[in-house]
């Protein structure tokens, strides 16, 4: 009987298919990547079929948070909208006395996220940006009497008046009723009656009356 | 010296001394850079946010005092929807008994069916209303938009509803295609109702 001889077999496999496709993907996460901005509040928003997607635009963004505390941030892609910045905390600055210097005037233009009351934004704007995370106690909005983010909507409309702005509200899951009934109410009074709310996207429920005026509409477009 | 004495031939041919040069591999050990290549993959995974956020919409009414200003609300088609704790839900068509016979509790998941057999109803009860229709023609509107004009949606979340409550039933509001809603405050009588079927 002649013996058989098995043919010993390399385990040497070659590699480089797999090493292309690995670095394709790796450029295209690293493509597709945008980094989130380092945000000093934690917001999950709730979700909604809306499908309008967010605009990036001159805008006021007013967040709360699953405690209720109402922060204001002014977005404005170009630097020469700096002055209007200038202009709103200046307007705030006189009508509500608050003494503010120079350089504090500056540091709000620099970061313009605010989340406490007035009386004490003299002391918030003197603290590095690292340290105002722990001084956060959100603008009073649930006191009819004294909703101070009305002064802060009307300040910015002022500021930005001639300029579109846009008003968009981001709000937590978790966040109770009248800390958004005290937004809409700080809008209302500037007689602000659009505005939008920022949400995470969902499918639309097959089978709705949404679904089907959808499916109109790309037949339509077909 | 295993390599020089391998071929003698042809180092025979340039002479002796001359060492011929050891022909490398190409073949690169990738390993390592493919540890690399994944490690960076997982990283930009992690830390990718692909979906960008959408946006929603919100036209609220104008805060009018004046009573001539109101928009008149048919008793017939008016829906209210209130949102209580812990995502609870209640609604009564058209106006509120002082008793609370018509105020029945539901869940987000059934209140679309809630939403939809009052939408059917006010169709079906809907006269031809010639002037209604003119106007919309007018606007270049479809004009079965006028039968469900009797129809509103009134949303009244008390202060221990969430903001997500709030949006859910707006969000209902667009995925039954309700033309006329409106978020409003609670009333006192209705929020005894809500605080007493929450025990």
């Amino acid at each position: 009987m002649p013996s058989v001889k098995i043919k010993k077999k390399s385990t040497w496999t070659d590699m480089t298919p797999f090493v292309d496709v690995a670095f394709l993907i790796l450029a295209f996460f690293i493509m597709a990547t945008k980094f989130k901005p380092p945000e000093l509040v934690e917001i999950t928003t709730p979700k909604s079929v809306s499908s309008d997607k967010l605009e990036q635009k001159d805008a006021l963004r007013i967040d709360f948070d699953k405690d209720g505390r109402v922060f204001l941030t002014v977005q404005a892609q170009k630097t020469e909208d700096n002055v209007l910045k200038k202009t709103l905390i200046e307007n705030i600055n006189t009508s509500r006395n608050l003494g503010l210097t120079e350089a504090e005037m500056n540091a709000y233009v620099s970061n313009t996220m605010v989340g406490v009351p007035f009386n004490k934004l003299k002391g918030y704007l003197q603290l590095k940006d690292d340290q105002r995370k722990d001084v956060l106690e959100g603008i009073p909005v649930t006191d009819s009497a004294d909703n101070q983010l009305a002064t802060w909507v009307a300040a910015a409309a002022n500021a930005f008046s001639g300029k579109p702005l846009q008003f968009m509200i981001k709000g937590d899951n978790n966040a109770k009723f009248p800390s958004f009934k005290g937004v809409i109410d700080a809008m209302r009074r500037n007689e602000v009656f659009k505005y939008q709310l920022i949400t995470d996207p969902e499918g639309v429920p097959p089978g709705s009356e949404l679904y089907k005026l959808n499916l109109k509409q790309q037949r339509a477009g077909s | 010296m295993a390599s020089i004495d391998s071929d003698s031939e042809s180092s025979h041919k340039k002479g002796p001394g001359v060492k011929k040069a050891k022909k490398l591999s190409t073949n690169v050990d990738m390993t390592p850079m493919v540890d690399l290549g994944f490690l960076l993959i997982t990283f930009f995974i992690f830390t990718a946010t692909m979906s960008t956020p959408s946006t929603m919409r919100l036209t609220m009414p104008k805060d009018d005092k004046k009573p001539e200003d109101l928009t008149e609300v048919k008793e017939s088609g008016a829906l209210t929807i209130m949102a209580g704790r812990d995502d609870r839900l209640f609604y009564y068509e058209g106006q509120l008994a002082a008793d609370g016979a018509n105020f029945q509790s539901t869940t987000y998941k059934e209140v679309r069916d809630v939403i939809l057999n009052k939408k059917k109803q006010v169709i079906a009860a809907h006269q031809h209303d010639a002037g209604c229709e003119k106007i919309w023609a007018r606007n270049g509107g479809d004009r079965n938009s006028c039968r469900d004009k009797d129809f509103v949606v009134v949303i009244k979340p008390n202060e221990n509803a969430t903001y997500k409550n709030s949006v859910d039933l707006l969000d209902e509001m667009a995925i039954n295609d309700v033309q006329r809603f409106a978020l409003i405050d609670i009333t006192p009588q209705e929020n005894q109702f809500v605080q007493a079927s929450d025990q």
